[in-house]
């Protein structure tokens, strides 16, 4: 358990947490300059293949416009995410509480999982006059199946013997969730929300595209059709790379949330040295 | 306290048939007394953990009954009797700390706070575990782990202890040492031990009586009393009068297996 040197004595670039974060700088780095070395070299057109120098200035130059529709898609997502979530635990519970109900309504959440979005998408933008609504109603249908799926095999993946001890012991049904089948339950949970936190920042993207041209969205889909029959590929680009930069922050911050809930006993989060 | 002539577990005829019509357990009469370290000891399938079980009243017996204290096992309770079941593993929340862990069977129960840190503390040292209160269980070793489940057993001052191959999954060292561990706690608590083992050595070191059982079907085929003195120590396990009994109870269970495979070939 204990590594057989102080940390202060490895040098730096051997620590696993500065690994982590070197190496995949050091291949974003290399690509990112090979990337502007091609464009420049080759005289590529900027309405082809704008240059990262080109896609940063635009994000600079454009950083209201763009940081704005940021907040738009940003808001759809956390408030799909959160959505997706309650929903999908209070499903989860439903289900567990007995088989029958289980086997009765899980082909329907497999049913929300296989429709394709953008085949939903207009009719609930049209039933739903407010963008907002319609919009976040999209991204939960999208996020909302992992959770499910996760929560469910966690409130059952409980220990056996565990399980035993608690009935020995008299516990009740509340006892035995709250004190055995939640805790068992919470690290598949969070595996569920990183999966969730990605789609439900795709489900937005892909509703502000079906409904965006409408003139309603504001979100960086919109942002990326209009740069589109503008011909403005390097905001393109730009826009691109905001919504790449937030579904890895999302994913980050599930990471850490998982690891703070769950780092000292899950064999999933517990360091390996 | 423990008085002898007090049968705290009486076994009337009890058999396990499963709705398969799998026969774990042909009909099975055995007597208890307070204060008695009744050992289970056979092959595996011959149903000891089955009879555990049906003592603890996680399994219902398909025939005949169970009576703790002369009460069917739901209400020994209410007649101010405790009993406590140590698994086969340790079966700890692996989320919780070794004190919450200790504390759950309290929690459960709904003891207040003050009164049941108190009983965990007291339960920790008697298990040598003190220092360890706040560890999770995923630090701990093995052997450790199982002596928290035997805190977490003794914090409800049980009068009867259940320990279904506790220390099955031990290196033999450990397990000799919370073997004699587990004999200290048992005369100075006067509990009642039912344990279940597949160990002759450990069977003869234990108990007071050892009941020999038998697989296809599980029955019982044999019953030895260990009539040596407590405490037993390690040079009880080099005696020549603990060879002569391991000898008696493995003859036993020879002769029980023969028996097996000539029904199996006739």
């Amino acid at each position: 358990m204990m590594p057989l040197t102080p940390p202060s004595a490895t040098p730096r670039l051997q620590r696993p947490e500065v690994q982590r974060v070197f190496y995949p700088a050091l291949v974003a780095v290399l690509l990112l300059g090979l990337w502007q070395g091609l464009v420049v070299a080759l005289e590529i057109p900027p309405f082809l293949v704008p240059s990262p120098l080109q896609v940063a200035q635009v994000m600079v130059a454009d950083a209201g416009l763009l940081f704005g529709a940021l907040v738009t898609t940003l808001k759809i997502t956390l408030l799909a995410f959160v959505c997706a979530t309650v929903l999908g635990v209070l499903i989860a519970f439903t289900f567990v509480q007995s088989r029958l109900v289980e086997t009765a309504l899980f082909p329907y959440a497999v049913l929300l999982q296989v429709t394709p979005i953008v085949a939903i998408a207009p009719l609930i933008i049209i039933w739903f006059k407010d963008p907002t609504l319609s919009l976040v109603m999209c991204a939960t249908i999208v996020a909302l199946f992992p959770v499910i799926a996760n929560t469910t095999l966690g409130l059952r993946s409980v220990n056996p013997g565990l399980l035993s001890y608690f009935k020995l012991s008299r516990a009740t049904r509340l006892q035995t969730l709250l004190r055995l089948r939640i805790p068992s339950a919470l690290p598949y949970f969070f595996g569920g929300l990183r999966i969730s936190s990605g789609l439900a920042l795709i489900g937005a993207v892909v509703a502000e595209f079906v409904a965006g041209t409408g003139g309603t969205g504001t979100g960086l889909a919109y942002q990326i059709l209009q740069a589109g029959y503008q011909l403005n590929i390097p905001r393109m680009f730009a826009a691109l790379v905001l919504i790449t930069l937030t579904g890895v922050l999302l994913f980050a911050l599930m990471a850490m949330l998982s690891k703070w809930a769950l780092g000292g006993w899950h064999e999933s989060e517990v360091g390996h040295d | 306290m423990a008085d002898p002539a007090v049968a705290a577990v009486d076994i009337l005829s009890a058999a396990k048939t499963y709705p398969n019509g799998t026969r774990a357990l042909d009909p099975v009469s055995l007597t208890i007394r307070e204060g008695e370290f009744v050992t289970l000891l056979g092959p595996s399938g011959c149903g000891k953990s089955t009879l555990l079980k049906m003592v603890a009243g996680l399994l219902g017996p398909s025939d005949g009954r169970i009576v703790l204290w002369g009460q069917p096992v739901e209400q020994v309770e209410a007649a101010g009797h405790r009993l406590s079941f140590v698994f086969q593993e340790a079966t700890l929340m692996p989320w919780a700390r070794v004190r919450a862990n200790v504390r759950l069977p309290l929690d459960l129960a709904g003891e207040p706070r003050a009164a049941a840190d108190a009983r965990v503390a007291d339960a920790l040292r008697q298990v040598g575990l003190d220092k360890f209160s706040t560890s999770l269980p995923r630090e701990l070793s093995g052997g450790m782990q199982m002596r928290v489940s035997i805190a977490r057993g003794l914090v409800t001052r049980p009068d009867l202890l259940l320990m279904d191959e506790p220390f099955g999954a031990l290196d033999e060292i450990t397990r000799n040492r919370l073997d004699s561990d587990l004999l200290a706690l048992w005369q100075a608590k006067q509990l009642t031990v039912v344990f279940v083992t597949h160990s002759i050595y450990e069977a003869v070191y234990l108990s007071t009586r050892v009941v020999v059982m038998a697989a296809r079907p599980g029955r019982v085929v044999d019953q030895v009393a260990i009539d040596e003195p407590y405490p037993r120590d390690a040079s009880f396990r080099v005696s020549t009068a603990f060879s002569a009994y391991a000898k008696r109870l493995q003859d036993s269970l020879l002769r029980a297996s023969a028996v097996n495979d000539d029904t199996a070939l006739a």
